[in-house]
């Protein structure tokens, strides 16, 4: 454990940022005091960090990479017509900015975007101020080491009553080097007054083993009035370890909509933290994980309600299969002066093998009286009726049990508000239920 | 089509058919009224393959194959389809995923290609028609949120795509309002056929005003105690039950 602490802290930057060095020589100062979490650490306690503390991965800086062509194909993502989707899109493989994958084009006026390594006096002046501002109220380590680490990053920041015209997509896309290496990602969204947008995360590896660790950090600041609609999906190779946060700040009357998506992996943990600042804020978070095989999945979700008159939605779906591990932690903090707060919270998860495991815990801390709060957390299998009812129409039991399965999450998949997402994750997801497309046909 | 001889069945140990016998000829349709926990909807159950239903003596033919040797989805390929007394609700699987899977299945079963998507929905929005279901019905999870009215019509309209040689309508009309009912009487009598054969579970003379059957069978204690033709549902509507009871006796 002292061994990852010593060997990040003194981790070489191959493209460092010093207009960020003060920060970083903080972050890191405070990186080195700490313990990483162990497992008697309550909100690290199932998190197997062994690999991490064993892969070497801070022994070597990640080289820049060219990207495979299994790489280059993963980026499309076509719109409803079949063409590409008319997006901003940003690049970066394994931490690095690949231009010519990339697509900024002309930016409408009141809009700023761009990469850390490219920001302007301005930019660079708008990062220092808030980054690190809105993960700071999370005791979470692995943000000091991703502040301390990074050296790439993206910010967009929005005026005041900006609708951002094309959604924007960032892709963060891994492949394996000579040797272990990490990886360090970073968003910073700062949305004025009624501004609007949709921000689209994407995690995705080559399809060989990969030999990095991943640190990947979101934070989302929403003035009063703004929009966002954020997605973050985790499509990564399954050898992936990724230790990642999204940190949201309401502010008043701003409305978060946040899908999250996770295959599984050695290591894939993911905090949430949404802190409704501004009274009349809404955040509605959903996500669907889908470890199989040895896999591992874990979300901590954290909605925090410091004001009156906010409400929060959080639904979470799982289905784990094989040998996999998934953990949900969902919790709902209502603060003393959060009167008329309206927190909803479920979690629903589907084992479709007895070796499979799943802890699934609410938390609630609630110190208003005037609130309104539920919450609700199932474990099942296939449900012996549906699945029974489908075969006395002539489906056979396998072809059953993948629509079954499939429909468990379809039915978060059907809310989400962009159809081009929806259809491009339907097949994507229908083939981690069986591998023969027979038995697919149906669903795709 | 159907020979069912001796058919004794028990659901957790506990003996509920005791001997049914029942002969049902190609184009026939059989009503089967009787008591409230007599043993109708398991002899459909016992028909259609469910688990937990266990048949302990007896034989049941269907066509050319013996029934109980068969898996539930074969004995659906080979055209045998219970519309259920309650329908079961699938959030999440679309309507029409569920049935075209279910039509290319038995497709498939008869050595067909799957029915191309054009075609398909072609079909499937008119057999909805013909139930007087919405078309957005189509997309909603299966059954999901359906009234109980809706949930019927919903397997019949199941019943005119899969076009299945036997039919068992258990209690299809309860819960029905007049006009549903002649609905669903419609969507039957409109798939009668010489070659298709109907048992139709019921508590109530009047879905028999709409399909008429050609014999009414009395279900009591797990054996079919009387049978006649269609005078019989009339006798028992004004009856009840009970004389039958002492005759049997
Ligand atoms: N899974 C089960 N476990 C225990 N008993 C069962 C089970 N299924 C059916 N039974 C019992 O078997 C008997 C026959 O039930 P069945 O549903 O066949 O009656 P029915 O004739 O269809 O009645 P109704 O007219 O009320 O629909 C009842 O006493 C019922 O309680
Ligand atoms: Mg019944």
């Amino acid at each position: 454990m002292s061994d990852l602490i010593l060997q990040a802290a003194q981790a070489e930057k191959t493209t460092p940022l010093p207009w960020l060095a003060d920060f970083q020589q903080l972050q890191n100062n405070t990186w080195l005091r700490q313990a990483v979490p162990t497992r008697k650490t309550e909100a690290w306690r199932y998190t197997p960090l062994n690999r991490l503390e064993k892969g070497n991965f801070f022994g070597a800086p990640a080289q820049v990479h060219e990207c495979s062509e299994c790489l280059q194909e993963q980026i499309s993502l076509p719109d409803a017509n079949g063409d590409e989707l008319d997006c901003y899109r940003l690049v970066f493989v394994n931490g690095f900015y690949a231009e010519s994958l990339s697509a900024l084009g002309e930016l409408q006026t009141g809009v700023s975007l761009c990469r850390f390594g490219d920001a302007n006096e301005a930019q660079q002046s708008a990062i220092k101020t808030h980054l690190g501002t809105i993960a700071n109220d999370s005791v979470n380590l692995f943000t000091t080491l991703n502040n301390s680490q990074l050296q790439e990053g993206v910010l967009l920041s929005l005026d005041d009553g900006v609708v951002l015209d094309k959604p924007l997509r960032i892709l963060w896309l891994g492949s394996a080097q000579a040797v272990p290496f990490s990886v360090t990602q970073r968003l910073l969204v700062l949305m004025g007054a009624n501004s609007q947008a949709m921000v689209l995360e994407q995690h995705l590896s080559d399809d060989a083993e990969q030999n990095s660790f991943t640190n990947g950090v979101t934070e989302l600041s929403l003035g009063e009035g703004a929009q966002l609609h954020h997605y973050r999906l985790h499509q990564e190779h399954e050898s992936v370890l990724h230790i990642g946060g999204v940190f949201a700040d309401l502010g008043k009357n701003s409305l978060l909509n946040s899908f999250h998506l996770a295959f599984g992996s050695v290591l894939t943990r993911i905090d949430i933290v949404v802190n409704h600042r501004g009274q009349g804020a809404h955040s509605e978070l959903s996500g669907i994980y889908l470890p199989r095989n040895n896999q591992y999945v874990d979300y901590h979700t954290c909605i925090e309600h410091r004001v009156p008159n906010c409400t929060s939605n959080e639904v979470f779906r799982g289905i784990i299969g094989d040998s996999a591990r998934a953990v949900f932690n969902g919790r709902i903090h209502i603060h003393r002066d959060a009167q008329k707060t309206s927190a909803k919270l479920s979690n629903k998860n589907l084992l479709t093998s007895n070796r499979a495991e799943i802890d699934s815990k609410p938390e609630l801390e609630i110190y208003a009286d005037d609130v309104l709060c539920a919450h609700g957390a199932t474990i099942s299998q296939i449900e012996d009726e549906a699945l029974h009812y489908l075969r006395t129409r002539g489906i056979s039991d396998q072809e059953a049990r993948v629509l079954l399965s499939f429909g468990f999450i379809n039915t978060l998949i059907e809310k989400i508000p962009h159809t081009e997402i929806a259809e491009y994750l339907r097949p994507k997801l229908a083939v981690l239920f069986a591998r023969d497309p027979e038995l697919l046909r149906h669903i795709v | 089509m159907l020979a069912i001889n001796n058919l004794h069945a028990e659901v957790e140990e506990k003996q509920i058919l005791k001997g049914i016998n029942l002969d049902i000829k190609p184009g026939e349709v059989h009503a089967i009224m009787g008591p409230n926990g007599s043993g109708k909807s398991t002899l459909g159950h016992v028909l259609s393959g469910r688990e937990g239903y266990e048949v302990t003596q007896g034989s049941v033919q269907f066509g050319q194959k013996d029934l109980l040797e068969m898996s539930i989805e074969e004995r659906a390929r080979e055209g045998l389809f219970l519309a259920f007394q309650y329908p079961v609700e699938i959030p999440g699987v679309s309507n029409m995923e569920f049935l075209k899977a279910s039509v290319d299945a038995v497709r498939a079963h008869n050595e067909l290609p799957d029915l191309d998507a054009v075609s398909f929905m072609k079909k499937a929005r008119s057999v909805c028609k013909a139930v007087d279901l919405d078309q957005s019905f189509l997309k909603r999870g299966v059954n999901e949120g359906f009234s109980g009215g809706e949930k019927k019509r919903n397997e019949i309209m199941q019943m005119m795509l899969l076009e299945p040689r036997l039919a068992i309508l258990d209690e299809t009309d309860s819960g029905l309002d007049i006009d549903a009912l002649q609905v669903v009487a419609e969507g039957v009598n409109s798939l009668r056929s010489p070659d298709r054969s109907f048992i139709v579970i019921t508590h109530y003379q009047r879905l028999l005003d709409y399909i008429e059957p050609d014999f009414v069978h009395v279900l009591a204690g797990g054996k079919i105690v009387k049978s006649g033709d269609k005078s019989l549902a009339l006798e028992l509507e004004a009856k009840g039950y009970a004389w039958l009871a002492e005759e049997v006796v």
